[in-house]
């Protein structure tokens, strides 16, 4: 019984790993369909809690629904069976073009389709962060970190300093730590 | 050590990859870079691979880095590194600490991190659009191909935007970036 469960949740999120490109939100939909309407691991509710909590823990979303589903359904190591199934198909996939990878790029027209495509990974990123300031809180803490990192960032790229991005985050969530705990004493205090 | 050195600079980039694809690659071109192990042109490279296939993008680089820097081994140890800091929080949150992530410090500690972030991605996204059409190191000399095709697709993403009031898929805008680069680079 438990045998079968394990290989039912390495199966079925391998079949979502291999299926879904173009990465995060397309993934969803494939999981919405297979774990809560095909095998009814967990339900709409959760989906939804589970979107929220991956959008603010690290990596990507579909890896974190892997993790959660795995363990609801047969504990820690349903949550191994499962995200190794959710990354077993593209680590092969990826593995094998690694080996074949290095000759493309000295052919003169694969060189020039990438002279395009490195603009438009950066006009994707520029987008995607675009995007993102749109939907943040536009209070004066926030907004000051966001612009003190870009200007950081930027010196930082521009001559390439050896200051790490990780550095900046520490740096931001230590100031963000010491504003609340601050907040915290004055409002103590007034009390 | 290389295997070492795959495993920490990958754990550095999942324990901070927050905001979806594009957001953790700016962290991604960061370790990269400053280990050695792609310069700017293999990492747009991967990136355009790594949207044709299947999976999420980090995961697809760090498979690549470390086959490429130590073999089979490299990949695997790579791989697991980016992908164990969200397995295990993911994990905390769901057995033991549901309440963890309400807590007024934590809260505290993301709202610093994620406006952060964003800044971080968006320098990174200026730097590049800049970078790809005007070389600033040493002399300043303007690349006038790539300011042309740099405009077209502005235009192209801002026009879908207005008419359908959706994104430009990824994959399209990629696809579509790689013919211009063809056609305006032969010329």
């Amino acid at each position: 019984m438990k045998r079968k469960i394990w290989l039912d949740l390495m199966l079925t999120f391998m079949k979502i790993g291999l299926f879904t490109f173009g990465g995060g939100y397309a993934m969803i939909a494939l999981i919405e369909d297979n774990c809560i309407n095909k095998k009814h691991w967990i339900t709409e509710d959760e989906m939804v809690t589970i979107t929220a909590i991956a959008e603010s823990t690290p990596g990507p979303i579909a890896i974190n629904c892997a993790t959660y589903v795995g363990y609801s359904q047969a504990n820690l190591a349903g949550a191994l069976f499962a995200t190794f199934g959710i990354v077993f198909p593209s680590f092969v996939i990826i593995y094998i073009i690694s080996m074949f990878l290095d000759n493309f790029l000295e052919i003169k027209i694969i060189a020039n389709a990438f002279q395009g495509i490195k603009i438009a990974v950066a006009l994707l990123i520029l987008d995607a962060a675009i995007s993102m300031v749109k939907k943040m809180k536009h209070k004066p803490l926030p907004m000051a970190i966001m612009l003190a990192s870009f200007g950081g960032m930027l010196l930082i790229n521009i001559f390439s300093w050896n200051f790490s991005s990780v550095s900046l985050l520490i740096i931001a969530a230590a100031v963000s730590f010491c504003v609340c705990l601050f907040q915290d004493k004055r409002k103590a205090v007034q009390k | 050590m290389i295997y070492l050195e795959l495993l920490f600079g990958f754990l550095r980039v999942g324990c901070f990859s927050f905001g979806g694809a594009y957001g953790a690659i700016p962290l991604i071109r960061d370790v990269v870079r400053s280990y050695g192990w792609l310069t700017d042109e293999m990492l747009t490279y991967m990136i355009a691979v790594s949207e044709s296939t299947p999976g999420p993008i980090m995961v697809n680089l760090a498979t690549y880095v470390g086959s490429q820097q130590a073999g089979i081994l490299g990949a695997i140890i790579a791989t697991a590194a980016v992908v164990l800091p969200s397995f295990i929080v993911i994990l905390l949150i769901t057995i033991l600490l549901k309440a963890l992530i309400k807590n007024r410090y934590v809260q505290a500690i993301l709202s610093g991190i994620k406006p952060s972030i964003i800044g971080i991605i968006l320098a990174t996204g200026v730097y590049m659009t800049i970078n790809n059409c005007i070389s600033i190191s040493g002399a300043v000399s303007v690349n006038f191909r790539s300011l042309l095709i740099t405009a077209i697709l502005m235009a192209v993403i801002y026009v879908t935007k207005k008419r359908t009031k959706r994104n430009l898929s990824s994959i399209r805008l990629i696809a579509l970036s790689a013919l211009f680069g063809i056609i305006i680079y032969a010329v």
